[in-house]
């Protein structure tokens, strides 16, 4: 009966088997996605930054999952500390870009009165 | 007694579903991914920034979780930390810096969404043919129980690699860890740090901002009206001068 | 906890760590509201001692100990506005996140040797980065409010808290480093012994960073003399001004909780966490694994230590919150970046050096748990390091 209703629900199979590499890459690409897209569409300056962040995370779980011994499948080997220690590099570095980026939209937001980044064509022949 | 207890327990909890047949791993995987997922879609659909600001919070929020979940605790508590408590404290603050109207939002155009939706809609099918592609990444854990690794990390920034034990290699080829990309990060957040703060000071100018060109309310003819009212009243006697 | 359901009771795995779970949480949860409900009361008579005014005198009880019971009642009782011009979703949202993030940094919160929701490899810094959030409902409750006394208050709110982070961890990087791990129960098993073994009265440098820890706790809970959020002779009440009833009330718990886990974090950083100033229990001839009971009492006897602490913490913030004037916002800005941040440093560099210079400590007899530690980890003569791996059962084989 059991095995029945765990047919009847599909979902209810994926959650009694342990997770893979691939559940971790499906979550970074979903989540890299939504930043380029976030990129792409949003005009205001500080939205485009979250789309960078979305994408950097993206990337991170890709590590993170990579260097993960727990959820390697058997026989297969870990990418071992490398993987986390990337992750908190692009983390430090995510933090790093941030700074810099706001204070280019502040100094952007002095200039023009606004975070548009369509309005930044002063150079535009 | 107590298997009775225990059998009325089982029955009670396990009727709605099977229960004990879940693997508490994966259920609390799919919670996190699915807040991770929908919240960075949220991130992308709405509108108001300071809301974007906070979908984005509890999205990276939940991939810390993903991180814990994985046994990278070190790498989640440094997203919490950074990506979370400062990065994006930081944008709210410019969010709020760089405001004018209560709720700003600044809408892109439809034809644009529709474009760049069909190109995340391509990109996600080719990343996600590329995620399910390789077999050895679609066999289920094995569930090799992480060491904690905030140790390990903290001795490869310092130089010395514990995690790959090299037993009988000469000394040589123990690989080197990250000293170097360490303080290369160390030199490049003091840059950024002077450079941001350099970027954003207060500058003094001759020449008004736009910002506050934008924000000074009234044509100068009132201004010169009420100047004339000043000066009419100081000429006569007036309550301004005491009545001289 | 579940090892017994299971063995004893014959539970099935999932529903005894549910219970688990679910006791843990209830638990926690209940130290942070009746904690704010005592605190609440006490605040009321430290305040009437300290000020020369009435405390809670009328309200049921001897002492007016009903009064925040009474309170709570009226918060239930208020009706829950919203301003015209909010951002509804946010503005109810907001009390919740603040409330959560102090809630969730219980989780990795040892109130003795195995009293512990999830014991983390990684427990103090957990603590702190989840700490480090409530200031987003801060942030939110401000800007979603739609009045200018909330922007302003979320706006300083979220200048401090940002900048008093960076002193406070290298405060907490001083008893990791000589703990040589960043997991609590590690940090105060190393303390274990007479008061003199605490990481207070470690070395001098130590007994300074206790003092910048303390200021930069007080700021980043926004206490008094920091609490510019919500200064009520400029900005009627910051942040919060917009919120009544339940809503407003989850700011306080919210606050009261951080309080009291600030405060529960020195006690474990630098004053023994569950170790008592004198060894009462290994006196008495109860050390640990002697017998179920003889653990469990110790265990009890070193909540009851680290409890005590951190009220002692909590009621000397209420002390110099009703003792000291409000500071300036910029006196605020530059007691962090000017005093606390550089002197951190030097000390955070005095305290590496001392380890270096006198690893036997002035005194040769007494207990100096860190020094033990640095020796294992000092490269062996291979050039690679030897491990310990005593700490969080990270066992760590380096070839030499």
């Amino acid at each position: 009966m059991l095995l029945g209703l765990s047919f009847a629900v599909p979902l209810f199979g994926l959650l009694t088997e342990p997770v893979s590499v691939a559940h971790y890459l499906v979550v970074g690409a979903i989540l890299f996605v939504s930043g380029i897209v976030c990129m792409a569409i949003k005009r205001n300056a500080l939205g485009v930054l979250m789309g960078i962040e979305l994408v950097l995370n993206g990337a991170n779980v890709n590590f993170v999952a990579f260097a993960s011994p727990y959820l390697q499948g058997t026989g297969s080997r870990s990418l071992g500390l490398d993987g986390q220690v990337i992750a908190v590099f692009v983390i430090l570095l995510a933090a790093a870009e941030a700074a810099v980026a706001l204070a280019i939209t502040l100094n952007f937001y002095n200039n023009h009165a606004t975070v548009d980044v369509d309005r930044a064509d002063d150079l535009k022949g | 007694m107590m298997p009775y207890v225990a059998t009325i327990a089982a029955a009670l909890f396990a009727a709605p579903l099977p229960l004990a047949f879940i693997n508490w791993h994966s259920f609390f995987f799919f919670l996190f991914a699915a807040v991770a997922c929908g919240f960075a879609v949220a991130v992308v659909a709405a509108d108001s920034v300071v809301r974007m600001a906070f979908y984005l919070v509890l999205s990276l929020g939940a991939t810390a979780g993903l991180f814990f979940l994985a046994g990278a605790e070190f790498v989640g508590a440094m997203q919490l930390m950074i990506y979370v408590g400062g990065t994006l404290v930081l944008l709210v603050f410019g969010v709020m810096l760089t405001a004018q109207a209560p709720f700003v939002s600044i809408k892109g155009s439809g034809r644009d969404s529709v474009v760049a939706g069909v190109v995340g809609v391509v990109l996600l099918a080719v990343l996600l043919q590329a995620a399910l592609s390789v077999a050895s990444w679609r066999q289920p854990a094995a569930g090799i129980v992480a060491e904690p690794a905030a140790t390990p990390i903290g001795m490869a920034l310092v130089g010395v690699r514990v995690d790959e034990p090299g037993v009988g290699a000469p000394a040589r080829n123990v690989r080197p860890g990250y000293v170097l990309p360490f303080e290369i990060v160390s030199i490049h957040l003091l840059v950024v740090l002077v450079g941001a703060a350099y970027l954003a000071r207060a500058k003094r100018r001759k020449t008004p901002r736009a910002i506050e060109v934008a924000a000074s309310v009234e044509p100068p003819a009132s201004v010169a009206e009420h100047a004339a009212i000043g000066r009419d009243r100081s000429r006569g006697a007036s309550v301004l001068s005491g009545g001289r | 906890m579940a090892d017994f359901l299971i063995t004893t009771l014959e539970l099935p795995a999932w529903l005894a760590w549910s219970i688990t779970a679910m006791v843990a949480a209830v638990l926690i949860l209940n130290v942070i509201a009746g904690g704010a409900l005592v605190f609440i009361w006490a605040e009321r008579k430290i305040a009437g001692r300290i000020q020369d005014r009435l405390g809670p005198t009328r309200t049921g009880g001897k002492f007016g100990w009903l009064q925040s019971l009474a309170d709570g009642i009226k918060l239930l009782a208020k009706e829950d506005l919203m301003p015209d011009g909010a951002d509804g979703m946010l503005f109810r949202i907001a009390p919740y996140v603040s409330f959560c993030a102090s809630f969730c940094a219980f989780i990795a919160f040892p109130f003795a040797f195995d009293f512990i929701g999830q014991r983390l490899n990684v427990g103090v810094f957990f603590v702190i980065a989840v700490l480090g959030l409530e200031v987003f409902g801060v942030i939110l409750a401000g800007y979603a409010s739609a009045s200018k006394w909330s922007l302003f208050g979320a706006m300083r709110e979220a200048a401090q808290v940002v900048s008093y982070e960076v002193p406070l961890g290298m405060c907490v990087v001083v008893p990791v480093m000589l703990a040589g791990s960043m997991d609590l129960v590690t940090i105060a098993e190393k303390q274990g012994g007479w008061f003199t073994s605490w990481f207070l009265f470690h070395d001098p440098f130590t007994f300074v960073v206790f003092w910048i820890y303390v200021t930069c706790a007080i700021a980043s809970v926004n206490r008094a003399p920091f609490d510019l959020a919500e200064a009520e002779s400029e900005l009627v009440a910051g942040f919060h001004t917009e919120y009544s009833g339940l809503r407003w009330s989850y700011f306080f718990m919210a606050e009261y909780g951080s309080m009291f886990l600030v405060s529960a974090l020195a006690a474990i950083l630098f004053m023994g966490g569950w170790n008592g100033p004198v060894p009462v229990a290994s006196i008495l001839g109860l050390s640990e694994g002697t017998s179920d009971t003889a653990n469990y009492f110790v265990r009890l006897l070193g909540m009851i230590n680290l409890l005590g602490k951190a009220t002692l913490g909590v009621l000397a913030m209420m002390w110099i919150r009703w003792t000291l004037p409000r500071l300036r916002i910029d006196q605020v800005m530059a007691t962090c970046l000017k005093y606390c941040t550089p002197l951190a440093a030097a000390m955070f560099l005095g305290a590496m050096l001392w380890q270096i210079a006198l690893p036997g400590g002035l005194v040769p007899g007494l207990r100096r748990p860190a020094a033990e530690i640095r020796e294992g980890w000092l490269p062996g003569p291979g050039g690679a390091a030897r491990s310990v791996g005593e700490d969080a059962g990270t066992v760590v084989k380096v070839g030499a």
